[in-house]
């Protein structure tokens, strides 16, 4: 079953081609890391495909009606904005907006929703807490929960896991694992090659105005690619404990495709 | 949160009825209260009837029009320093009032100033969202607000400084600082329908104000139309701060100051606010209309005066608790 479906996408902003072609599919049980330099229109992708900007091509978000994309998917934004001194609890029931009849209180099912997202972020100790006194990695795992409460099989997430630490970046990939293996997907931007590599299931790499590659990570992060697109040269290896992958250095810093 | 609103529906209530039984013509309770309900001939029911009850809505549905458009519009923009002058009805509905008192409009029908207010805030809120453009963003709505006001204000200073009659300019002085002070039941009834126009527009917006508290990008992907969004709280705030103008003039500080106060006691939760600040806007406006006949009875204090006074140290002293951290 498709979740999401884009087809010859392309945007172009203030005249400048942010990418064009760029067609994939995303089916049930997949994380999905999406990768590229800096410029390479990362976000732009995810925000098009909602169809939260203007594009050219289709995709099968951005034709749903705003009320039933918002059941179809949520979105985690890059910039981490919490407006108000709300509680942790109240910031991510409001992921359960879109399910809630108008004028109606939150049910049982978005009470239990939302002690499950927060469960799963391991937030329970700051429930009560206000989510604007909380440390940056803090706030950035309260709105993965925001957007797991919405409860919705396709979750897009712009770079949900910069700024925190080691354990809880990779607490928050094997969540995103523990959702595919619902049956849900992930379609997550990420810097972390490494991070790529273990806990994605598949990954699209953006750059020079379109898509490289989309494959499974060994596939994808081929020498000639990272330093095509990356200019990095890297270590990669399937070890028994997984595969293990680190960057190693830059190659001669050229003109880059941002 | 509910005890929050039960506690403003209470004081609501209670200044309400103060409203009704404090003035300079010192009835008894009993027979005001029987006055009111009952009528009959003589200055009694005149008084309860004609003077003090519109007096006493008026304070209702202006400090809840203010309370609430304020809390509408710090919700929508995420800023706790915004306010319902900010997008330029208040000053454009002043210069259409303005404007009649020296053009001598204002004499020609019982109605004529509240009526010539109004078309001024029509066309400033036309001209606001034709300058802030189609979409949804914030920022261009904030910048024409700000054209707007100043423009309105500009033209409002050019008309004092024409005004070749000082006592019409003293009656646009007078008349800018705010008053309910002999308004009359014809005024609720012209103020009352486009402000339960705006109470219902305002009244939709909570949840989108909760989304927003995400950001603009999160709370488009969770099914919130901005421009959609943005067009309710301009009419919606055109509707009861034009009507309020139109009906009182410039009152200021309550939009500003009353969601402020509230924002803690609801959980800062914007859909919350909204109801809460409506209350606590009737509340205070209530209360201050209530000192300006107590304060200076004889003098006729302007209750705009009186909100400005009251509000800017309360402003102050909130944001020093925000330095200190402790909001």
């Amino acid at each position: 079953m498709s979740l999401m479906s884009v087809s010859n996408l392309s945007v172009r902003l203030r005249n400048r081609q942010i990418f064009s072609d760029v067609s994939f599919d995303i089916g049930a049980g997949e994380v999905v890391g999406l990768i590229g330099p800096n410029g390479a229109g990362k976000t732009t992708l995810m925000r098009a495909a909602l169809g939260l900007i203007e594009h050219g091509g289709t995709s099968s978000l951005a034709q749903l009606g705003a009320g039933p994309r918002a059941k179809a998917v949520s979105w985690m934004p890059q910039s981490r904005e919490i407006a108000w001194p709300v509680s942790v609890e109240t910031l991510v029931m409001l992921g359960r907006l879109p399910h809630l009849d108008p004028y109606s209180r939150p049910t049982a099912q978005d009470h239990a929703r939302v002690d499950e997202a927060i469960g799963w972020m391991e937030l329970e100790g700051m429930r009560h807490r206000t989510a604007t006194r909380l440390s940056g990695g803090e706030q950035a795992r309260v709105l993965i929960a925001r957007v797991l409460a919405q409860g919705t099989p396709l979750l897009m997430a712009d770079e949900p896991i910069a700024g925190l630490d080691p354990a809880n970046q990779i607490a928050t990939m094997e969540t995103f694992a523990r959702l595919a293996a619902l049956g849900k997907s992930v379609l997550v931007s990420l810097h972390d090659l490494g991070l790529a590599a273990r806990h994605c299931t598949r990954v699209l790499m953006l750059g020079q105005g379109g898509l490289v590659a989309d494959g499974p990570a060994e596939k994808v992060l081929t020498p000639e690619r990272l330093a095509e697109i990356f200019h990095i040269t890297a270590w990669y290896q399937n070890t028994d404990q997984g595969p293990v992958y680190q960057p190693l250095d830059v190659i001669g810093r050229g003109p880059r495709s941002g | 949160m509910s005890r929050v609103i039960a506690a403003l529906a209470l004081a609501v209530l209670a200044l309400f009825a103060g409203s009704l039984l404090i003035g300079p013509a010192g009835l008894g309770i009993g027979e005001s209260v029987s006055a009111l309900i009952l009528g009959g001939d003589g200055p009694l029911p005149m008084v309860m009837r004609q003077i003090r009850l519109p007096r006493a809505l008026l304070a209702v549905m202006i400090g809840a029009s203010l309370g609430l458009s304020g809390a509408a519009l710090q919700g929508y923009l995420r800023n706790p320093l915004a306010e319902p002058g900010l997008i330029g009805v208040s000053s454009s509905a002043a210069l259409g009032a303005v404007l009649s008192i020296q053009t001598g409009f204002a004499a020609v029908f019982a109605l004529a100033l509240p009526v010539a207010a109004l078309i001024g805030a029509l066309l400033g809120v036309l001209l606001v969202l034709a300058l802030a453009g189609r979409g949804g963003a914030s920022l261009t709505l904030i910048l024409a607000g700000i054209a707007v006001s100043a423009l309105a204000g500009a033209m409002t200073t050019l008309v004092l400084n024409l005004s070749p009659n000082p006592f019409a300019a003293n009656e646009i002085v007078f008349w800018m600082m705010g008053s309910l002070a002999d308004r009359s039941m014809t005024h609720v009834w012209i103020a009352l329908p486009f402000m339960a126009l705006g109470w219902l527009l305002l009244g939709t917006v909570g949840r989108s104000l909760g989304a927003l508290t995400l950001g603009e990008d999160a709370a488009a992907a969770m099914g919130v139309s901005l421009p959609r969004l943005r067009l309710v709280i301009v009419l919606g705030t055109a509707c009861v701060v034009g009507a309020g103008t139109a009906v009182a003039g410039a009152i200021g500080f309550v939009g500003l100051v009353v969601p402020h106060i509230l924002r803690p006691l609801v959980g800062a939760h914007p859909g919350r606010l909204l109801w809460a600040s409506a209350l606590g806007g009737a509340v205070m406006l209530l209360a201050a209309d209530i000192a300006v006949r107590m304060v200076l009875p004889e003098r006729d204090l302007k209750l705009g005066v009186l909100t400005a006074l009251v509000g800017a140290p309360l402003f102050l002293h909130l944001i020093y608790k925000l330095r200190k951290g402790d909001l």
